[in-house]
């Protein structure tokens, strides 16, 4: 049963099985074990990068595909829930009419552009997904009529999600809307994380891995690659969508800098690199030691740079908003030295 | 025993047809100019317009043209090449503000050396910095493209980052020198002096750099690198040398470009490298990747496509290089001029 669940996919490693056991129990406990309203955003946080840093890797780690485009798709899935939700009233229905519609305008914009560059040379498709992700987070900080510009939008969800549903007590915790929307989180980013699971190990994940090792190959044995991309990217992208809903459901508000930004790339590529490529289970690592990072580490940083204050140059390297710096180092350095991430090295260290 | 036949050969001469297809590239610039003209119907602002598109053309097309030869040469993918476009404008901006006395007077003399000064610095900060980004960045990852990409992207974040270190996090303003100020009136249009002087600038680096790589020795190498790297190799020449020089030379261009985007918008911040990777990308893209002459036409293309569009319909500017470029991968999916590689 629990195989099957996996799609025969076992984290093989004891180590792995381990963390992986215990970032699953802390996610659908979270309500319960942590105290406070920021472990609770924290964990649905974790809960949904964990699907869109998966969903990268099936382009990035399984098909072998650089896509600088993938905040554009869950931005358009945020920016798809948002939009219904404002216009559309609040209700559930307008969540799955934006969260549908998302995912279908994610696909196909997936599919002109990779029609369009991996059509040609793959390398083309990383550059133009860089193109065409500044051309929309321009466009919609430009159309500030409908998408509110820079500051984005604000909209109600449904009263049963938000903390004004008070449901009782449960274990010594108030159980609120909020918390049921925190489940409805979970168990979405479960479900998909599974679904992703299962197309990677699917005969279509395996023609997928064929192409990264050697495209040219794949095609003589007969794969039509270009095909198989596309598909990728299609899939990868209408699963950042739907996580893209899902984040929007959770903030209550989407906002170019939340769901657009460079820098969400960014940090998507550093999870996808430290966590492992080519491992859905490092997708739940890198995300969750990430965004545990980015929630604490800055902190840190902020005591270290006062500490340093009267040394030169130190104090300005240590500022909390230098963070990206250090990530990228880190980053830099985990593409040299641990290639297959952290999932690879457990992995290697359980077979010795 | 049959005689072979004589092997004549003959060379047919090229259909119509055949020759303006051949031509259409170089042929795109002027038509693009024409459509222009008619459908902005006033000569002065659309004169205007030619010549700030084609400023426009020429800094991109400095910022392009190290990348576009880079790959070629070598198939690495630099992400990385707007760090130095960054880096060219802060070195260059702050050689211009300390030479300030110099700049604000209206001695034309003065003026130029501040300016050259300026170009010099940032030419060879960032000329330096590409020489450690190749060996310490680009060097462990050749032949990967993947790791090539992402391990540049990271170099990119890191030096950007190093920018708001050294430069503080706020955008900078600067002036342009006094006697590049203004414009000048020709025909009822106002062209701005610093403009054509960016479209005099480009127009001589791309000759320089066609001399350099059609008459020269070691543009014949870059060339023939280009097209066959094991064969030059094969004959005894160091391509890898080659390729660190034409980084070199790329990341300073690249540089000089920034210096020079600088000037044109009159502020600068430590995003604009990454902003103009955008456009750089395209203009690869669209020229082909590899070659010089390709990103020269693309350049020009995308400069006063942007400009015509964002004065007839402002909203479309944004969207107009995206569709340039669909278009032109529609019609040639290797882009204009293609690299042809022996492979």
């Amino acid at each position: 049963m629990l195989t099957k669940l996996l799609s025969g996919d076992q984290p093989r490693s004891r180590a792995l099985t381990a963390i992986l056991l215990l970032i699953l129990i802390c996610l659908a406990g979270a309500p319960f074990l942590f105290d406070g309203v920021r472990p609770l955003d924290t964990a649905a946080r974790i809960c949904i990068f964990i699907v869109l840093v998966a969903s990268y890797d099936l382009l990035l780690g399984y098909a072998g595909i650089v896509s600088f485009a993938h905040t554009m798709f869950f931005g358009l899935g945020a920016y798809g829930v948002a939009l219904a939700s404002t216009h559309m009233g609040r209700g559930f229905d307008a969540l799955i009419v934006g969260s549908v519609a998302g995912a279908l305008a994610a696909v196909v914009l997936a599919l002109m552009i990779g029609l369009f560059s991996l059509r040609v040379r793959a390398i083309f498709f990383a550059m133009i997904t860089l193109a065409v992700a500044s051309a929309v987070a321009v466009l919609v900080s430009q159309f500030s009529g409908l998408t509110g510009g820079e500051d984005g939008l604000t909209y109600k969800i449904p009263r049963v999600l938000t903390s004004a549903n008070r449901m009782g007590e449960f274990l010594g915790t108030r159980i609120s809307g909020k918390i049921l929307n925190y489940y409805l989180i979970f168990f979405a980013s479960l479900a998909l994380f599974l679904l992703l699971l299962r197309i990677v190990n699917s005969p279509f994940g395996r023609v997928l891995q064929a192409i990264r090792e050697n495209d040219f190959r794949a095609e003589a044995i007969g794969y039509r690659v270009v095909w198989y991309r596309t598909a990728a990217t299609c899939l990868s992208a209408a699963t950042a969508a739907l996580a893209g809903s899902l984040f929007a459901i959770w903030l209550r508000y989407v906002g170019p800098d939340t769901t657009l930004s460079f820098e969400i790339m960014l940090d998507i590529l550093l999870m996808v690199v430290i966590g492992g490529m080519g491992t859905m289970y490092g997708a739940v690592i890198g995300a969750t030691l990430f965004i545990m990072a980015q929630t604490y580490l800055q902190n840190l940083m902020g005591v270290a740079s006062e500490a340093t204050h009267n040394l030169p140059l130190l104090p300005h390297l240590l500022e909390p908003d230098r963070w990206l710096m250090w990530l990228g180092i880190l980053f830099i350095l985990s593409v040299y030295f641990f290639p297959t991430g952290i999932v690879g090295r457990l992995r290697e260290r359980g077979k010795a | 025993m049959t005689v072979a036949p004589d092997h004549k050969p003959t060379f047919a001469k090229m259909s119509l047809g055949e020759q303006l297809d051949k031509a259409m590239p170089v042929l795109l610039i002027p038509i693009l100019v024409v459509l222009g003209f008619f459908a902005i119907g006033a000569p002065s602002s659309w004169l205007t317009l030619t010549v700030s598109g084609l400023a426009m053309g020429m800094m991109i097309f400095i910022m392009a043209s190290g990348l576009t030869l880079v790959f070629g040469l070598m198939d690495v993918i630099n992400f990385g090449h707007g760090a130095f476009v960054s880096v060219g404008a802060f070195v260059g901006v702050s050689v211009l503000i300390a030479l300030g006395g110099w700049t604000g007077t209206p001695s034309l003399l003065l003026n130029i050396a501040a300016v050259l000064l300026a170009v010099v610095a940032a030419m060879a900060v960032t000329g330096v910095m590409g020489w450690g980004f190749e060996r310490v960045i680009v060097k462990p990852v050749y032949g990967a493209h993947l790791k090539q990409i992402l391990v540049t992207v990271g170099g990119l974040i890191v030096v950007e980052q190093l920018i708001h270190v050294v430069w503080g996090p706020d955008e900078i303003f600067i002036n342009r020198p006094e006697t590049l100020k203004g414009a000048i009136t020709f025909a009822g249009a106002a062209m701005e002096k610093y403009r054509l002087l960016a479209v005099a600038i480009g127009l001589v680096l791309f000759i320089a750099m066609r001399m350099v790589l059609r008459r020269t020795k070691v543009g014949l190498i870059v060339r023939a690198g280009v097209e066959n790297g094991p064969m030059v190799e094969a004959l005894g020449y160091r391509l890898r040398m080659v390729f660190v020089g034409v980084f070199i030379a790329g990341s300073a261009l690249a540089g000089l470009g920034g210096v020079m985007w600088g000037l044109y918008q009159e502020v600068i911040t430590a995003g604009m490298g990454e902003r103009m990777m955008v456009l750089v990308f395209i203009v690869a893209i669209i020229g082909g990747l590899g070659s010089v002459e390709g990103a020269f036409i693309g350049a020009l293309l995308v400069g006063l496509t942007q400009n015509y569009v964002a004065f007839l319909e402002p909203k479309l500017a944004l969207v107009s290089n995206i569709a340039l470029m669909t278009a032109i991968l529609m019609w040639r999916p290797q882009g204009m001029l293609p690299v042809v590689k022996a492979k």
